[in-house]
């Protein structure tokens, strides 16, 4: 057995899963849950300025009979008192002395609120701050969440004034919404944050109910933007962490990883792309805190089967292979191969080649069931057919190299080659 | 799906078996009357019930893969777009998948309930060749196309009329499909059927947990509702009206007659009491309600059709209390499919392969059924081996001797017409046209009886010749 113990900036977990900042981690009866269920660690939910929520305050994207492919929320960090949050962290603490406490927070916008904050939270025993400069909807209005996030300069005031008081780690969260999550994570690096966070939720509307006319979520005939998060939202996840983790400053610290993670497998792909460990909301919101076994089992059977005995073998460890376009080698060259035994004769290689593609591939009439042939000459390797292929390896992608060795469009350019010759 | 199915078939038997255990006990005889009304009611429940809702529908119908020249389609003799109609059901557009399904076949409602898929589109689902079930297809046809009925949608909009008039012998699947196409080009149809009902076989001639007589006028009400279709009822060609009245009052006529009773068995004592053909029992069934069918305890069907085993299954759930059924070839070569057979078996029917019959004994009534032994020869015109007899024999006690071994084209009404034909069947051209001037046909008349679903093509097909033929016109339908 693998050891997935995680250690990110001291603080401790018996693995590398936290739930997110967000309802499930709300209070102490939802947490004493999700501890007993195995959860590594929590991010409290967010503590700060007084707030007010509405009805109703989520709304999804269904796909293909899958409900809850993507999950959009319009609420606000806690609305619960302070003192009872911070006496039932304590308690947390107390019952669980192994698992990770981290707390967000969002205080109002002066130096005076954040620090009153930072000692009364510190004050329960909490492990780290996480600081919310992502929620993107209700407190931007006010200058603070993503408000804070967007600007790296007022977002490295606010890191600073965190630093002048806070004794335990600081994560610090960015948005999404930006060009460039880079800039403000290097701004609040400077600043000192000992660590970064991302994704928070993407600004988002999930769809328009077509009897009202309203969209979703419903809030007495009127809606708002929400934040989107959920499957939908990985692999924008991890291009953002993959930013931060290539950024020579930002990479400097631990990074906790967020965005659409719902099984170890999409854990793994981010710990690759460089987060030392993982927050998880959505898929246990859909699935309950019960996911955490085969989050735990998933990522040690795959550790042991390629030989990592410590998270730490294998984080950031793809961070390299994701390149410039200009570097990539262009006399790298495959083609689609249909293996006959295996094909079921659904035609969909063939339409999405024919109607969307490069003509690749060849139909032979019969009744009930077409043959389909791949035309070499014509395949320029694109993945299509393979990707809409429904049987399992059944089209491979086989290497014909154009030529034995490597070259990039800067030397392809320079040496004259011949372009636009498809 | 044959897992499943086989599952729900169970099911099914067990209440058939339950009940017949508390059935009133009579000497063996025929005799109408035999169960309660539960168990009638149990017996004739629908043998593949609809999806019980929306989210059902769409968890099937979003597995279907949406192939490309899709083998269900190919495999559909009225080449319904499937994969396209499916989407629609995952795009929650029921109205455009319930359209899709009716321009290709307008009794696709019908269809879905009596088209033995396991041979046609399901049967060539690419799911199967993963080993996987294929793709629900009639239960998703029905799905949309049940709901477009209830909500009595008319998808199609007729062109104003062109004051061109056809009259379509037969209200069954081939006549009404022939109307309706012709109709939605403003062609004035009418419709002369000789029972009191529209529908043809699909009202009259399937096990009636397939289809109930409700929904056959349902039906035919709604492929009416585009109007332009005029059904005179109880109107029979050769006796209330004549070909030679319907050429001259009309611009073309199309024959959809279908075939009539079962195929003479050829044997002596075939006039005895108790021995009765299929399509008569399963008529008598479907008109005069199931109590008031007179069944006999030990019943032999003779052959392996769809008839047969609608017979077979229906005598069974009457309150027969043995049914066996006689095929003289082996099942390689039965017509049924294997589907069809399994729903025989499990309602506790027995299968004698290779025997046919020699002769019905019995003084008065059937008492004694004598069958020769078979075995199978050479390959006949049909391609499967003939069967041979042996020269052993042996006897059946039965009370009830039921005749599906094919139906008889009505050979006399088509002869006296001066039809051209080939043993009673209408022959006709690659234009659905026959040897008489402006007279055209299709359907079991033709082709000596097929699925209901091959009617309703040879419908369309009847139809666009006459508007091109005729009326030089084009039609839209496939």
């Amino acid at each position: 057995m693998a050891n997935i113990t995680s250690n990110f900036l001291g603080i401790k977990s018996p693995n590398p899963f936290w739930l997110e900042s967000a309802p499930p981690t709300d209070k102490k009866y939802n947490v004493l849950r999700a501890f007993e269920a195995g959860w590594g660690g929590v991010v409290w939910k967010t503590l700060g300025s007084q707030v007010k929520n509405v009805s109703s305050r989520y709304s999804a994207v269904d796909f293909g009979g899958q409900r809850v492919m993507g999950f959009n929320n319009i609420e606000l960090i806690s609305d619960r008192p302070l003192e009872i949050n911070l006496k039932e962290i304590a308690e947390c603490i107390k019952l669980f002395p192994d698992r990770a406490m981290v707390v967000s927070l969002m205080a109002d916008n002066d130096k005076k609120s954040w620090h009153e904050l930072i000692k009364k939270v510190e004050d329960t025993g909490a492990h780290g701050l996480e600081l919310n400069f992502g929620c993107p909807h209700g407190m931007t209005e006010r200058g603070m969440g993503a408000a804070v996030g967007q600007d790296p300069e007022i977002a490295c005031m606010v890191v600073e004034w965190v630093m002048e008081v806070a004794t335990i780690p600081v994560i610090t969260k960015l948005t999404p919404n930006v060009h460039s999550v880079v800039p403000t994570g290097r701004s609040v690096v400077k600043a000192g944050t000992h660590g970064l966070s991302l994704i928070n939720t993407i600004q988002s509307v999930t769809g328009v109910d077509l009897d009202t006319l309203v969209p979703n979520p419903y809030v007495a005939g009127k809606s708002v933007f929400g934040g989107y998060c959920g499957p939908a939202v990985k692999p924008i996840a991890l291009k953002m962490l993959t930013t931060i983790a290539q950024d020579e400053l930002t990479s400097k610290v631990p990074i906790s990883g967020i965005g659409g993670i719902s099984t170890w497998k999409d854990a793994v792909e981010f710990m690759l792309l460089g987060a030392s460990n993982v927050q998880v909301c959505k898929a246990a919101m859909t699935h309950a805190f019960r996911i955490i076994e085969d989050l735990c089992e998933g990522l040690n059977n795959w550790m042991d089967e390629k030989g990592y005995q410590r998270l730490e073998d294998f984080i950031g460890k793809s961070v390299p292979t994701i390149t410039h376009w200009e570097d990539l080698d262009i006399n790298y060259h495959h083609i689609a191969k249909i293996n006959q035994d295996k094909c079921i004769h659904c035609g969909l290689c063939y339409i999405a080649c024919e109607d969307t593609s490069h003509q690749s591939i060849s139909l032979e009439y019969g009744n009930p069931y077409n043959t389909y042939t791949v035309i070499e000459k014509e395949c320029v390797g694109c993945n299509l057919c393979k990707l809409v292929c429904p049987v399992e390896n059944c089209i491979t992608m086989e290497e014909h190299r154009v030529a034995p060795e490597y070259i990039n469009w800067v030397e392809f350019q320079k040496r004259g080659l011949p372009l636009n010759d498809h | 799906m044959r897992t499943r199915r086989f599952r729900r078939v169970t099911q099914r038997n067990l209440l058939t078996l339950l009940f017949s255990a508390v059935k009133k006990s009579k000497a063996m005889a025929i005799a109408p009357n035999k169960l309660t009304t539960q168990q009638y009611d149990n017996n004739f429940a629908d043998i593949h019930p609809p999806f019980e809702n929306k989210t059902a529908a769409q968890v099937e119908a979003s597995r279907c893969l949406f192939c490309y020249d899709a083998p269900c389609t190919k495999s559909c003799p009225t080449h319904i777009d499937v994969p396209k109609f499916i989407k629609q059901i995952v795009t929650h557009n029921v109205k455009g998948s319930a359209h899709t399904i009716f321009s290709s076949n307008i009794m696709g409602a019908g269809c879905s309930k009596v088209c033995p898929v396991e041979k046609l589109c399901e049967g060539s689902c690419v799911f199967n060749l993963l080993d996987e079930p294929p793709i629900p297809i009639a239960k998703l046809q029905r799905y949309s196309t049940e709901i477009a009925m209830d909500n009595n949608w008319q998808l199609f909009q007729r062109k104003m009329s062109t004051g061109k008039k056809v009259a379509v012998v037969g209200a069954g699947p081939a006549g009404l499909s022939c109307a309706h196409v012709l109709s939605r080009e403003g062609v004035d149809v009418t419709i002369y059927e000789k029972e009191s009902k529209g529908g043809g076989l699909m009202t009259y001639g399937i096990a009636a947990y397939k289809v109930t007589p409700q929904f056959c006028e349902d039906e035919v009400n709604y492929i009416t509702g585009i109007g332009g279709i005029d059904i005179r009822y109880n109107q029979e060609l050769g006796k209330d009206i004549s070909l030679e009245e319907l050429q001259a009052g009309y611009d073309a006529v199309y024959l959809g007659i279908g075939v009539g009773i079962a195929r003479e068995l050829d044997i002596p004592g075939e006039e005895l009491e108790g021995v009765v053909d299929a399509i008569r029992f399963i008529y008598e069934l479907r008109t005069k309600g199931f109590p008031a069918v007179p069944v006999g305890d030990k019943v032999a069907v003779i052959g392996m059709g769809m008839t047969a085993i609608d017979a077979a299954t229906q005598a069974k759930r009457l309150g027969a209390k043995e049914v066996t059924m006689l095929y003289r070839r082996t099942e390689t070569e039965m017509p049924c499919t294997r589907h069809e057979l399994d729903i025989a078996m499990l309602d506790g029917c027995e299968i004698i392969w290779l025997a046919a019959p020699k002769e019905i004994k019995g003084n008065g009534k059937a008492e004694q059924l004598i069958c020769s032994k078979m075995k199978l020869g050479e390959p006949d015109a049909s391609g499967r081996r003939s069967p041979v007899e042996t020269g052993e024999t042996f006897t059946l006690e039965v009370d009830m001797v039921i005749k599906a071994a094919g139906q008889k084209p009505f050979d006399k009404l088509v002869q006296s017409m001066n039809l051209e034909n080939k043993n009673g069947k209408i022959v006709i051209d690659e234009n659905c046209s026959t040897n008489l001037k402006g007279v055209f046909a299709g359907g079991d008349d033709v082709n000596g009886g097929k699925e209901v679903v091959d009617a309703v093509q040879a419908g369309k097909d009847g139809a666009a010749a006459i508007l091109k033929n005729t009326f030089h016109a084009k039609t839209q339908s496939k």
